[in-house]
């Protein structure tokens, strides 16, 4: 069987220039939609799990859900400590404090971690990008990027004001985009008695041997002194950012959904039209002897290069995206976290699925309408 | 009336088009409407707060708590009508996802603060009476089948252990937009068992709900509450329960925005498909229109019908979202349970509703309407098809 050439159904769509940008236009803000939101559910989901070192682990007490919440007596701290598995480890406090961001105006939650410098030490992709890092016994802190970047008083040098006492910043720390950029961090011990707490948080270990892990949690988790629950840390904070996670992709998903309905009805319009237009060409090309698949053939074509233009435009705007930063609270840690859009090859061959499938589901019908018409009354039509 | 006859034997020529496009705008208004009315229930409780109530916290952050004695000092400064404290429980009933709002109160004055929370009074005695007694508004009673009478099992995040409560009684609110998703239960009771389970974190109170005689003194009385905590152990920061609400939303402020910004994206993709229906319509009636014009008819007029067309399609596309949005709503607030306090379409959302139909129907026929009224009589009577 003999093909249209694609040109025909390129030059149609140049030759309506209007009409292809608009219908393309439609098309490309839900793939920029769609995009948009699986980058940011792919940033969230990096921010968090990049949190997280495969061989170290993270004890909070028994459903705490969240380091703020927990509770680790001093007592059951040393006994976690003193397992054998354990090659490093940190006994940590983590609180949050309401901190107004700069230029004025809204408050919002700032985790600050109490923390020793094995503590540190146990986050290798933590690295300092300016000044020095705290002192132990000292009130000074170190601010993650996107800490000094927003909120009033944490950029180095500054001072802020919390537990009845100042906090000097003396550092400013990059943590490669992961939950710990969020962070203040300073001296255990200095943090502990500000706050007057008795109990530590949560106790960070590396294991010196990974495959260790379901031995020790088991064994801790069964010791009738401790009632503590054992997580890797990488699983921890993917745990945290679920509920963010699903909202953001429910929400998204379901929006380019039906905003793809739009949108492939704008297709359907045009290619309706556009079949409308050149019945008697058609009718002309089959009398030439192209046969009624491949008159379907040429304008589903034109259909899914409409489409294939809006994926192209949609997916630039949504590119852009990645310039932007956002910072929100994630409600399971209540406290601020910020992430970025994240463009990944999966998500522009899914956008692109996306939009073929509007371009078909708006060509397919009037393209059919298109293979099935006579040649007497095609061409009687002109 | 010939004009309007014109209009509609026009719209209706291409049945399958004009269909198509007012499906289009159905959708586009319906979906922006929704997320209009779930960004209005983001600032429910900012709405349905009280000018003569205040909240004070301790200055640090709302995870801080503070000391119950806090209680009689504060209710000893001046302007103070009635104080009660509320402690945010965070339990999880059965499984994390069926999440609803839960507060340990000072049941009386909190009650007397919230008369919006409206009780039967024989019920309110009985949860009074009842130390493990619990208190549920009627749509979380819905969503959970909970009746009078029945246990309410929590597993506790902050506060550890599970814990166990009775249905006493059911409160609804005196508007719609009132919150009836929340659980409240006795603060003794949370503290006596705390104190039994883990010493150290009983006698904690997380936030004092302050009711004051005179609203415009707000700022004064705040103030002289903050000025008794400071320098002490735990500093307060009192604000009204508006400000302390809005603080909230303020957290959440970047996913707000972004559903703003997406909920005008479909308003633009809307009125992309319109202007192409359009556009289109008067390209295949160039000739129509230059008939028009050498049978006399002003440029004016011709470009009026494309206009009357456009907002004419616009205005059924309108009526029909715009209806649908009402049960859809409700549709959706039965569907997410607890998880919107009061989904409820708000008259600013239907004025929204309507003022981008009408931008859409006239933004959709500006280029070709310009095209129809300036058509050259030759011109348009030569093109054919």
């Amino acid at each position: 069987m003999k093909a249209i050439p694609l040109a025909y159904s390129l030059r149609n769509l140049w030759t309506r220039k209007l009409t292809t940008a608009l219908t393309a236009g439609g098309m490309a803000l839900v793939v920029f939609v769609l995009a948009a939101v699986l980058m940011l559910d792919a940033g969230l989901r990096r921010a968090l799990v990049a949190t997280g070192q495969p061989d170290n682990i993270l004890v909070t007490r028994r459903s705490a859900g969240t380091e703020v919440q927990s509770g680790i007596e001093r007592a059951q701290a040393a006994l976690v400590e003193a397992q054998p598995e354990i090659a490093g480890r940190s006994k940590e406090t983590v609180v949050l404090i309401a901190q107004p961001k700069r230029g004025g105006g809204a408050v919002s939650n700032v985790t600050v971690r109490g923390l020793s410098h094995e503590g540190v030490a146990l986050r290798p992709q933590v690295r300092l990008s300016a000044g020095r890092m705290f002192r132990p016994g000292s009130t000074e802190v170190v601010a993650g990027r996107s800490i000094a970047e927003r909120f009033a008083g944490t950029g180095l040098g500054e001072r802020l004001r919390f537990g009845g006492r100042d906090w000097l910043v003396v550092g400013l720390f990059d943590a490669g985009g992961s939950g710990f950029d969020s962070e203040i961090w300073g001296d255990v011990d200095q943090m502990m008695q500000s706050f007057r707490r008795q109990a530590y948080s949560s106790v960070l270990a590396r294991l010196a041997d990974p495959a260790a892990f379901e031995a020790l949690k088991l064994r801790l988790e069964a010791d009738p002194r401790l009632t503590l629950d054992v997580k890797r840390e990488r699983q921890f904070y993917e745990e945290q950012s679920a509920a963010l996670s699903n909202f953001i992709r429910i929400l998204g998903l379901t929006l380019s959904v039906i905003f793809s309905l739009g949108a492939t009805i704008g297709a359907m319009i045009t290619m309706y039209a556009a079949v409308a237009n050149r019945t008697s060409e058609i009718g002309a090309l089959r009398a030439l002897g192209f046969r009624r698949g491949a008159i379907l053939a040429a304008f589903l074509a034109e259909a899914l290069f409409l489409a294939v233009l809006g994926w192209v435009l949609g997916l630039a705007l949504a590119s852009l995206m990645q310039l932007v930063h956002i910072s929100t609270m994630n409600w399971q840690s209540f406290s601020e976290l910020a992430f970025s859009f994240d463009l990944t090859p999966k998500i522009v061959l899914q956008s692109l699925a996306f939009a073929l499938v509007m371009g078909l589901a708006g060509g397919v019908l009037p393209a059919l309408q298109a293979a099935r018409l006579k040649i007497v009354d095609a061409l009687r039509a002109a | 009336m010939q004009f309007a006859k014109l209009i509609a034997r026009n719209a209706l020529r291409h049945k399958l088009r004009t269909g198509l496009t007012v499906l289009g705008l159905l959708i586009a208004l319906l979906s922006f409407g929704l997320l209009q009315t779930v960004v209005g229930a983001w600032y429910a409780g900012a709405n349905a707060a009280a000018p003569d109530r205040l909240v004070t916290r301790n200055a640090i952050s709302l995870v801080f708590p503070m000391p119950p004695h806090y209680r009689e000092k504060i209710r000893a400064v001046e302007g103070v009508k009635s104080v009660g404290a509320a402690n945010w429980f965070g339990g999880i009933y059965q499984d994390p996802k069926k999440f609803f709002p839960q507060f340990a109160i000072d049941a009386a004055p909190y009650f007397a603060m919230y008369p919006e929370y409206r009780l039967d009074e024989s019920d309110k005695r009985a949860f009074l009476r009842d130390r493990a007694g619990a208190v549920v508004g009627r749509k979380l009673a819905d969503t959970y089948g909970f009746r009078v009478g029945d246990t309410l099992p929590l597993r506790g995040t902050i506060f550890p252990g599970d814990w166990t409560f009775t249905v006493r009684a059911i409160y609804d609110g005196a508007e719609t937009r009132t919150d009836t998703s929340q659980m409240f239960f006795h603060w003794d009771y949370l503290n006596e068992t705390m104190k039994r389970r883990v010493p150290r974190r009983a006698n904690q109170v997380g936030v004092f709900v302050v009711q004051i005689a005179d609203p415009a003194r707000s700022a004064e009385v705040s103030q002289a509450i903050d000025a008794q905590f400071r320098n002490s152990l735990a500093e307060t920061l009192t604000e009204t329960e508006k400000a302390f609400q809005l603080g909230f939303v303020a957290m959440t402020e970047a996913i707000v925005v972004g559903i703003r910004v997406v909920s005008f994206v479909v308003i633009f993709i809307i009125l992309a498909v319109m202007a192409n229906t359009m556009a289109m319509t008067a390209r295949e009636r160039l000739p129509e229109y230059a008939t028009l014009k050498a049978l006399g008819f002003a440029p004016g007029y011709v470009a009026a019908l494309v206009f009357g067309e456009s907002l004419a399609i616009a205005a059924v596309g309108a009526a029909l979202g715009i209806g649908l949005t009402f049960p859809v709503a409700a549709w959706f607030g039965t569907q997410t349970g607890t998880l919107f306090p009061a989904l409820e379409v708000s008259p600013a959302t239907v004025a929204m509703q309507l003022g981008c139909a009408l931008a859409v129907g006239i933004a959709a026929a500006v280029l070709p309407g310009r095209r129809a009224a300036r058509v050259r009589i030759v011109e348009g009577l030569r093109a054919i098809g």
